[in-house]
């Protein structure tokens, strides 16, 4: 077994570009479950951003373009969970799979003329001085710039929900939007809110898989990953830097073990297959055992204001 | 009374007319990946297309797609059969035990799996001896590689994946002694995502030819963006990926055995069989030898490209040891089919075990 074929630096390199999709569409759920609102639509969301996102630089030639256009188009696609769950109070879990349905429809019908293009990719950034370090420079400052952004959402993410009074009237209404409501708060302005800006951030995720990770539009090509995203808030117990943590493990245990394999290592395929999915959970569930990681109380449940 | 009379004549007229519209034979098309994957899945939908042309209005088509293999897959071929369907294609190795399980229900419905090996009275199985365009990848791939490392994306580990991965290693090495191959196994048909990533880590390990057996043009996509590294369309000519970094491909065409099985229900003479077509009589193409090529390698390959049609050469013919140093096949000698269906063991020189 010779393990000095893999590079460390590519490695942690390809690392983040795995997990980016995953943490984007991650860590705008937490955002919309911290309100309250299970949004299983996140599959749905993320192809239609991964679409739109190649349209839009396959037409203009700008990739950054395509992102901007993914997040606005996969907000205003997250509408119809809103409108439908918040003013129609309609079932959360079924409307939430219904709009993964639709999403992955729409994307391939939108999608079918673009099949088989090639897309204008996001340049890596030229980072003046760091980007010249030995290995550190390879490993943490020669990415694109949605690596660096979807680092820097988290933060934002985590001063909002921790230090803002904003952040506080959304944990509020996810909590207890009965007292949020007697309080004054709008429970559905805020709700609405959140679910647009886990639209937004899932077309974003999309979008990367399809303007970088891969690069192509390929009908279906999220193949599950919004899943992943939805499954890794929850083991992260709904916290920023742990969503941030749980998908840079999926996708480095990811990585890894397909290095692994090319590297001929003896441990057998199907152990190193379930790691990725193992691993995540296992390591979260430990990080999350201690103190009170419960979800929001007020998660998926209909909001009426007369009650 | 009258006007009554009127709207029953044309209920019964319109009833006539859409009985005259209604197809003689109904059939259905389950399938593993979107039809829009441009490599397997596209493939046999363009068959069934090609089947819609042929017949016209005598047969109607009818296709789910992106169905998962296992248990939710009864559940579409029941459907398909409950909705009138008389002969169902279903085009993935994992749908082996549902078609069976499901061909049981409906005796009179007529069903083709692809890939696989268990049949019944109502159950015919069809295959495409793909290892005979994987020989001439492997040609190809030993000639061209500078690092000597070939890489290889396996989806799961059943034997005709493991025949492709064999018969392009023994072509490798017989051109260049050197070469060595790095498998990958990503356990899934199609996630272009996965495929990418793991083009990406080979590529990263120093591979320089990329061969896939997986659905989608992601390989191809993430050699392109690594640049210097080659690959093969696989199921579909992913033309798309011209002249670099796709040099060729195989291309399964499924057209003219879907035609023909369908005549045989129109007919009324179908019977469960059992085909494994190659070159020879067309089931398996071979894409463009693109002029990223040397014109010598690629009149090399289209050599044992009709050496094979015709018959003379048979990709597995000894001398060939197992990986265990184990003689599998004496000098001359060709291999079976039914150690070939049921291959599960590397050829010697292959580093690593086929997962079991």
């Amino acid at each position: 077994m010779d393990f000095s074929s893999i590079n460390p630096a590519l490695l942690i390199a390809s690392l983040m570009v795995s997990a980016t999709p995953i943490l984007l569409a991650a860590i705008g759920e937490a955002v919309a479950e911290k309100s309250g609102v299970l949004n299983l639509g996140v599959e749905g969301m993320m192809i239609v951003g991964a679409v739109v996102g190649f349209i839009i630089a396959v037409n203009t030639n700008a990739p950054l373009l395509g992102f901007i256009c993914a997040a606005i188009v996969s907000g205003i696609f997250s509408m119809i969970f809103g409108i439908l769950t918040q003013y129609l109070k309609s079932n959360q879990v079924a409307t939430g799979l219904g709009l993964t349905l639709v999403g992955l429809g729409l994307s391939a019908l939108l999608g079918r003329p673009y099949e088989g293009m090639k897309s204008p990719t996001l340049r890596a950034l030229d980072i003046p001085f760091l980007g010249d370090i030995p290995v550190l420079g390879k490993m943490l400052f020669s990415h694109d710039l949605m690596i660096y952004f979807s680092v820097f959402l988290v933060a934002i993410v985590w001063w909002f929900l921790k230090f803002t009074h904003a952040g506080m009237v959304l944990r509020a209404v996810g909590e207890n939007h009965d007292a949020a409501h007697a309080l004054g708060y709008k429970v559905v302005r805020v709700r609405m809110l959140a679910i647009m800006f886990g639209g937004a951030t899932s077309g974003l995720g999309g979008a990367y898989i399809s303007l970088a990770r891969v690069p192509q539009w390929t009908e279906g090509m999220t193949a599950g990953a919004g899943w992943i995203a939805l499954a890794i808030v929850v083991f992260a117990s709904w916290r920023p830097w742990r969503v941030l943590f749980g998908a840079y493990i999926f996708g480095g245990v990811t990585v890894l073990q397909l290095n692994l394999q090319a590297a001929g290592a003896s441990i057998p395929v199907e152990y190193l297959s379930m790691s990725p999915y193992l691993i995540t959970i296992i390591v979260l569930v430990i990080i999350s055992s201690r103190g009170n990681q419960g979800a929001p109380a007020s998660l998926g449940r209909p909001f009426h204001a007369s009650s | 009374m009258y006007i009554k009379s009127v709207i029953a004549g044309a209920i019964a007229s319109v009833g006539i007319a859409a009985a005259a519209l209604a197809a003689d034979v109904k059939v259905g098309f389950v399938y593993v990946g979107p039809v829009g994957d441009y490599g397997w899945t596209y493939e046999h939908d363009q068959g069934r297309l090609a089947v819609e042309e042929h017949f016209g209005d005598k047969v109607e088509t009818v296709y789910q797609e992106l169905v998962p293999e296992g248990a939710d897959s009864e559940r579409v071929m029941t459907q398909m059969a409950l909705q009138g369907a008389d002969l169902i294609f279903t085009t993935s190795f994992g749908y082996m035990e549902p078609t069976i399980n499901v061909a049981e229900k409906f005796p009179n419905v007529k069903f083709e799996h692809a890939t696989g090996y268990m049949r019944a009275d109502n159950v015919s199985t069809y295959s495409a001896r793909f290892y005979e365009g994987r020989a001439i990848q492997g040609h190809i791939a030993g000639k061209m590689t500078k690092t000597n490392k070939v890489g290889y994306i396996g989806s799961f580990p059943i034997p005709e994946v493991v025949r492709g991965i064999n018969s392009a290693f023994i072509h490798a090495r017989k051109v260049n002694p050197d070469v060595e191959f790095n498998i990958v196994w990503i356990y899934t048909w199609f996630d272009p995502a996965k495929e990418a990533d793991a083009a990406t880590a080979l590529i990263e390990q120093g591979c320089d030819v990329v061969l896939q057996h997986t659905d989608s043009t992601a390989p191809q996509a993430a050699a392109e963006k690594a640049g210097g590294v080659i690959t093969f369309g696989q199921a579909s000519d992913m033309a798309m990926f011209k002249p670099t970094p796709r040099v060729s491909s195989i291309i399964d065409d499924w057209a003219p055995y879907y035609i023909a099985r369908t005549q045989a229900v129109l007919d009324g003479t179908w019977t469960s069989t059992d085909t494994w077509d190659g070159i020879g009589p067309g089931m398996v193409g071979i894409g463009e030898i693109t002029a990223a090529v040397p014109a010598d390698v690629k009149a090399e390959a289209l050599a044992m490209k009709d050496a094979i049609a015709s018959g003379d050469y048979h990709p597995f013919t000894g001398p060939i040891n197992k990986q265990d140093g184990s003689v599998w096949l004496a000098a001359g000698e060709t291999a079976d089919d039914g150690t070939l269906l049921g291959m599960n063991f590397y050829v010697e020189g292959i580093n690593g075990d086929v997962p079991q």
